[in-house]
């Protein structure tokens, strides 16, 4: 099973040609994603020899989703041209469109929402500003190392790529169901909720990792949704304590404005609904393993 | 980027939002010519990116020139809630007849935009919601059709301002939201837009945030950086292209990722309760690459540190293999003596993940004097504590 990406989904890349698109092109294709095509007007009828897998360039998404039957997209365009890859791919009404590129103005994240919105939200984004879906044994959509550990019963939502991989990395022995990086910046497409619902409903998964940052309330708002409507076991890690107020700390989301968005109000949110909260990302995959052999 | 009052109001003004005239000084002589232009009367105020101004004694109103450079000298350079006062913005007065509160912002929870409005404006609008919510409309704005005169006029309408000022202030938030979107901005707010007694609408003041991940299409925001009141070390970071934020404590962070550097200033100042309180010294994301230029740089603006005891280089190893951070280190360390910089700090470095084992080897065989190899995160923060509390 896993969420929102699994060995059938076929998967296109838009920016395929950039540097990073294509860096990360051979990786997903070696982490087994089923990679049918990448969009770049400009080559479309060329293909790009990956290792000796030949994927063909498309003109537009709904070209390559015609020819190919792709289900999913990975955007790697840059910042500038990015609303208009994400507003391309909304319209041809893909089911899921990974935002990896970070930088993007706000008002282009709210922009291309208000349009998926408008369109009845037919197209699942993910980020921007994120590492991306990863299904480990399954597919890889985005920049999540594939080779950290393999599947298995956790499901991981995390808003920051490199404490994705650290808990990926210290629970490979048990392995994942999917992890998904659902970004940094201050408006998102994918929320917590979302993939707690997701994992709630995917009999592969058994248990829920959830890691959070300061700022906003997302934290808070995914404790009610657990107390409502999840029964499986929940541990969460939260990072930013010591960070000071009103300073960005990395992510463009990450800031503390006034008193909202502390990591305490976070972790109180999330014990008050029976989650229990790691202190450090060790301490959290600790509880992790406490909750998998008592299953 | 949060900017000054005097800077929100150029913005207001380039949008065709009323403000008073004015314009801003950082000596009592520029005020003092300044008041001169204005006509004498004016209202002498701090610029400080804080609240509590008026309470602190950084907003007097002068009569004629030689009490606006009175109050310019003594306002200048005086500490609001630890802000020091460098310049101060001089606007000629308004008689108030009426405050209201306005302004457009980003919600994020609910990824849109929202439009505040109250008549009851002046005051702390948090206040203001908590006391009296009716008083306080919350309209959200739909990105693909933004505000146009009618939404404007609803917006108003739902807020309950008074006729005789409606047609003024549909206007200023027709206005307003030119400034938001124009500009990305992510705040723009007007406390308080006032009617005078004469019925004019006028915005008094103003407080803006500009979303930085737009600078790009934005070139004339670089000349609102206030390069002067930035700490020295964050200055010299950013000139380097590097995600640092100075803190006050006494180990030196060095990591990849957002969210793991987070994490390492916790996980350290956990670990300092235990070595009478030694606290992180800085945030500093070096990002996916770390290349030895990029090791080598960021070394070089924690060691500049005065106040870094030790530092910790956490680098969890994803997409870069740890072998080639571990050369990143060594190679960083030896550009460092290259540059003549002496490295004299201790260095607990901790690589985990991808190729971890040839990485620690390589760190091993370099075996540099001052740098140390812990392999768990939380160890590696404790022993970097425990040698900043030692100090060198």
């Amino acid at each position: 099973m896993a969420i929102f990406l699994n060995e059938n989904s076929k998967v296109i890349v838009q920016g395929m040609t950039g540097s990073e698109g294509s860096k990360h092109t051979r990786r997903m294709l070696a982490a087994g994603t089923r990679i049918v095509g990448g969009t770049n007007p400009r080559k479309a009828g060329q293909q790009v020899d990956f290792d000796g897998t030949k994927v063909p360039v498309f003109a537009t998404v709904a070209e390559a989703m015609a020819e190919t039957g792709a289900d999913t997209t990975v955007v790697f365009v840059p910042p500038r041209f990015a609303k208009d890859a994400v507003i391309e791919a909304i319209d041809a009404e893909i089911g899921l469109a990974v935002v990896i590129t970070e930088g993007i103005p706000v008002h282009d994240t709210v922009s291309f929402w208000a349009h998926a919105t408008a369109k009845g939200n037919r197209t699942r984004i993910v980020g921007p500003n994120c590492p991306g879906v990863a299904s480990p044994g399954k597919s890889n959509a985005g920049i999540i190392p594939a080779d950290i550990t393999g599947p298995g019963p956790i499901g991981l939502v995390s808003k920051s790529g490199t404490l994705t991989y650290q808990l990926m990395y210290e629970l490979r022995d048990i392995g994942f169901s999917t992890a998904v990086g659902i970004g940094g910046d201050p408006v998102i497409g994918t929320t917590h909720i979302d993939c707690l619902a997701a994992f709630q409903e995917d009999p592969e998964t058994k248990a829920i990792v959830m890691i959070g940052e300061i700022g906003g309330d997302a934290e808070e708002r995914a404790a009610e949704f657990i107390r409502d409507h999840v029964t499986k076991p929940v541990v969460a890690y939260i990072a930013g304590f010591t960070a000071p107020v009103g300073k960005t700390m990395g992510h463009a989301g990450a800031i503390i404005s006034g008193s909202s968005g502390t990591a305490e109000a976070k972790k109180q949110a999330l014990e008050a609904v029976g989650v229990r909260v790691g202190k450090t990302p060790s301490e959290t995959a600790r509880l992790m393993r406490e909750v998998i052999s008592s299953l | 980027m949060d900017l000054y009052e005097y800077q929100g109001r150029e913005l207001f003004a380039r949008h065709g939002v009323p403000v008073l005239g004015g314009g801003v000084a950082t000596t009592s002589q520029e005020a003092r010519a300044l008041a001169e232009q204005l006509g004498g009367r004016v209202v002498v105020k701090a610029q400080v990116k804080t609240g509590g101004r008026g309470k602190a004694g950084g907003v007097k109103l002068a009569d004629d020139v030689d009490e606006a450079e009175k109050h310019a000298r003594a306002i200048l350079g005086m500490d609001i809630k630890g802000h020091t006062v460098k310049k101060v913005m001089l606007t000629t007065t308004a008689d108030i007849a009426e405050e209201y509160y306005f302004s457009f912002l980003l919600d994020r929870a609910n990824r849109t935009f929202l439009a505040i409005a109250s008549t009851e404006g002046g005051m702390d609008i948090e206040e203001v919601a908590a006391t009296t919510p009716e008083k306080v409309v919350r309209v959200p704005i739909d990105a693909t059709t933004g505000v146009d005169h009618a939404k404007a006029r609803q917006i108003v309408e739902q807020a309950g301002f008074p006729a005789d000022v409606a047609d003024q202030v549909t206007d200023v938030v027709v206005k307003l939201w030119e400034t938001f979107t124009a500009e990305d901005a992510t705040l723009v707010e007007v406390n308080p837009l006032v009617k005078t007694p004469e019925g004019a609408v006028l915005a008094l003041d103003a407080k803006v945030t500009l979303d930085d991940n737009a600078d790009f299409r934005h070139p004339d925001h670089a000349e609102f950086a206030d390069i002067s009141a930035q700490d020295p070390l964050e200055r010299a970071a950013k000139e380097r292209d590097l995600n640092y934020v100075k803190l006050d404590g006494q180990v030196g962070i060095i990591g990849n990722g957002a969210g793991l550097v987070m994490s390492t200033l916790d996980v350290v100042a956990y670990a300092g309760e235990e070595f009478g309180g030694v606290r992180p010294a800085n945030f500093l994301d070096i990002g996916g690459g770390a290349s030895a230029t990029v090791m080598a740089n960021g070394l070089e603006i924690v060691l500049s540190d005065p106040a870094v005891r030790s530092v910790f280089v956490n680098v969890f190893g994803g997409i870069t293999a740890c072998d080639e951070v571990a050369k990143g280190i060594v190679q960083a360390l030896r550009l460092l003596e290259e540059r003549g910089e002496q490295v004299t700090k201790p260095l607990v470095v901790r690589l985990d993940g991808n190729n971890a084992a040839e990485g620690r080897r390589i760190l091993d065989e370099a075996a540099h004097p001052l740098v140390e190899r812990v392999d768990t995160m939380d160890g590696a923060a404790r022993r970097a504590a425990e040698l900043a509390a030692r100090g060198v």
